[in-house]
């Protein structure tokens, strides 16, 4: 090297710091851009209108009505969180489990042929889920349970699960595939069986991985909009089993802001409602970070 | 002499991975209670040997083996319980693996596994190992803190008193005091000492001292094959049968 250029190797280690210092602040920038973006469009009504109790207690959604307007998103909130947990009961187990079998018990070849299809099964676009839950799953279901109408919580909890069950076991396989193998030979060599060395060992040294393969699944249930719109029917209350119609808050906002005229009343709490989402998944995301760190202090 | 079946028995043992032959047809007997030393260069075939007979070498796509290793007098390879077979032996790698779990835990992990659940035994059973470990005075305030925040040498003991937990017949140190300072060291080969008398222990070294200083008798393991066995006295003398092996051990090697 010319002492000429090594002259410039500190100015070139400062920009490459700056770069990179850039893109991680770009992209708080870019959260706190969207969060401030999505309260102004509600700010205005949050402020002056905005009736809390009414909107966490009320059952009564009638944004549209001439005389007895209400925006009572109780049941919209009841129905996202009915739906997802319903579906993360469903997914974690299977994914988990999926995640265990591909990573510790399958040969070789299936393994490759397995997270091939599970690829597959992640890029399905969600309509395409919404259009199974519309025609395949809605009448398995009238005929299986017997239930009035196919279109319900049962339904888009089954299609969530099914849409989020790749991406547990995908990032979930990841997490396993990264403990050495030095802890399961260890564990083996203390005469403990497979399945021990996987609930002792593996389970608790992958645990941070396999949160994080959780929690992304529980993103994609809460935030999902096209397909729980087209698989739950779509309508306002509390539900009292699996089997009756629920309607969530993603799919009310996809539902009604191409209706909503800008910047009325309806329109505001619409975006509203957005700000609750991204607080509730928010508050997921924390939770999981302090539950990691709990865990990990020790 | 008491011994009818030796501890271990090893004959026309060849051991490979895929197409690379590592061990070439070894036949030894190890005696209970004995300390058994194997000394040899790298890649001479040390730790695939000791995987082979705790069986823990069937967790490497395409390693076999043909010949016999037998336990008191049972082949691994057929054992109906390979999990009792892995509790009989108490395995110490060379690099330590500090499972994912808190000092007290690492110790008690194999005593759980096997059943005890009274807290006050796995207590004891703890504070014992450590103690054999030479470990416990320098851990005894921190027991519920992660074994991997551990200095490597206090790991390495750690592994040592893992492998001492579940009360084996047999121990397998591999290269253990790698990592571990000279007088740590000193404080461990007297625990060894007196482990003899409950069990039998093989001792694999790259400090041809250490042998010298423990072993009953020692193997010399050059490139898959056994150049000489013998009474250490005989192996570390100046005059052992092979002149290969005088070479190794006073360092004039190659
Ligand atoms: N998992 C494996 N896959 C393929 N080859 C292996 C594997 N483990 C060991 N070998 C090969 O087997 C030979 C013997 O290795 P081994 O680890 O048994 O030697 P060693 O005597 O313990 O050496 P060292 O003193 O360096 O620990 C080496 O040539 C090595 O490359
Ligand atoms: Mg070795």
């Amino acid at each position: 090297m010319t002492p000429g250029r090594r002259h410039l190797e500190p100015l070139k280690e400062w920009l490459i710091e700056r770069f990179i210092w850039l893109c991680g602040v770009s992209a708080i920038f870019f959260v706190f851009a969207i969060f401030i973006f999505v309260f102004r469009e509600g700010a205005d009504y949050f402020f002056s209108g905005f009736k809390a109790g009414e909107f966490f207690t009320s059952i009564e959604w009638y944004p549209t009505s001439r005389t007895h307007v209400r925006y009572g998103a109780l049941a919209l909130i009841t129905g996202t969180f009915s739906v997802s947990f319903l579906a993360m009961f469903l997914a974690v187990p299977f994914g988990l489990g999926a995640a265990v079998f591909i990573s510790e018990f399958c040969p070789p070849r299936l393994k490759e042929g397995l997270k091939i299809v599970i690829e597959l099964l992640a890029a399905i676009p969600s309509v395409v889920w919404g259009f199974i839950g519309l025609t395949i799953m809605n009448s398995l279901i009238v005929r299986l349970f017997n239930a009035p109408i196919g279109l319900n919580m049962f339904n888009g909890a089954i299609i969530l699960a099914l849409m989020s069950v790749p991406i547990i076991v995908s990032i979930g396989e990841d997490a396993l595939k990264a403990v050495p193998d030095s802890y399961r030979e260890a564990a083996v060599a203390l005469g403990c069986t497979r399945w021990q060395m996987i609930f002792r060992v593996l389970l608790p040294a992958a645990r941070n991985g396999l949160l994080a393969a959780v929690m992304l699944g529980i993103g994609r249930a809460v935030g999902e909009t096209m397909a729980v719109l087209m698989a739950t029917g779509h309508s306002i209350r509390i539900p009292h089993g699996v089997l009756e119609p629920v309607r969530t808050l993603t799919a009310t906002i996809a539902a009604e802001l191409g209706e909503a005229p800008v910047h009325s009343d309806h329109y505001q709490v619409l975006f509203i409602i957005g700000i609750l989402l991204f607080t509730i998944t928010f508050v997921i995301n924390i939770t999981a970070d302090f539950i990691v760190r709990g865990i990990g202090r020790k | 002499m008491v011994e009818q079946t030796p501890k271990i028995g090893v004959r026309e043992l060849r051991l490979s991975y895929g197409q690379h032959e590592v061990l070439h047809g070894i036949s030894f007997e190890i005696l209970r209670n004995e300390i058994f030393g194997i000394i040899g260069p790298a890649q001479s075939g040390k730790t695939s040997l000791l995987r082979a007979i705790n069986r823990t070498l069937e967790f490497t796509a395409g390693a076999r083996y043909s010949g016999s290793i037998t336990v008191d007098g049972e082949e691994v390879g057929k054992v109906r319980n390979v999990y009792e077979l892995r509790r009989k032996i108490g395995m110490v790698a060379p690099l330590p693996v500090g499972l994912p779990l808190t000092i007290y835990d690492n110790v008690a992990f194999a005593p759980r596994m096997g059943g005890i659940r009274q807290k006050g035994s796995i207590d004891d059973i703890v504070e014992r190992c450590l103690r054999q470990a030479a470990l416990w005075d320098e851990v005894k305030d921190r027991l519920h803190t992660l074994g991997t925040r551990l200095s490597g040498g206090q790991q390495q003991r750690l592994t040592i008193a893992r492998a001492l937990s579940h009360q084996p017949e047999i121990l397998c140190l591999d290269e253990f005091s790698i990592a571990i300072d000279p007088v740590t060291t000193m404080r461990i080969e007297e625990v060894l000492k007196e482990l003899r008398q409950q069990m039998t222990i093989i001792l694999v070294t790259n400090l041809v001292q250490q042998a010298r200083r423990l072993a009953d008798r020692t193997m010399f393991l050059f490139e898959g094959d056994i150049i000489e066995l013998d009474r250490s006295e005989v192996i570390f003398s100046n005059s052992p049968a092979q002149q290969k092996t005088y070479d190794y051990v006073n360092g004039i090697f190659g």
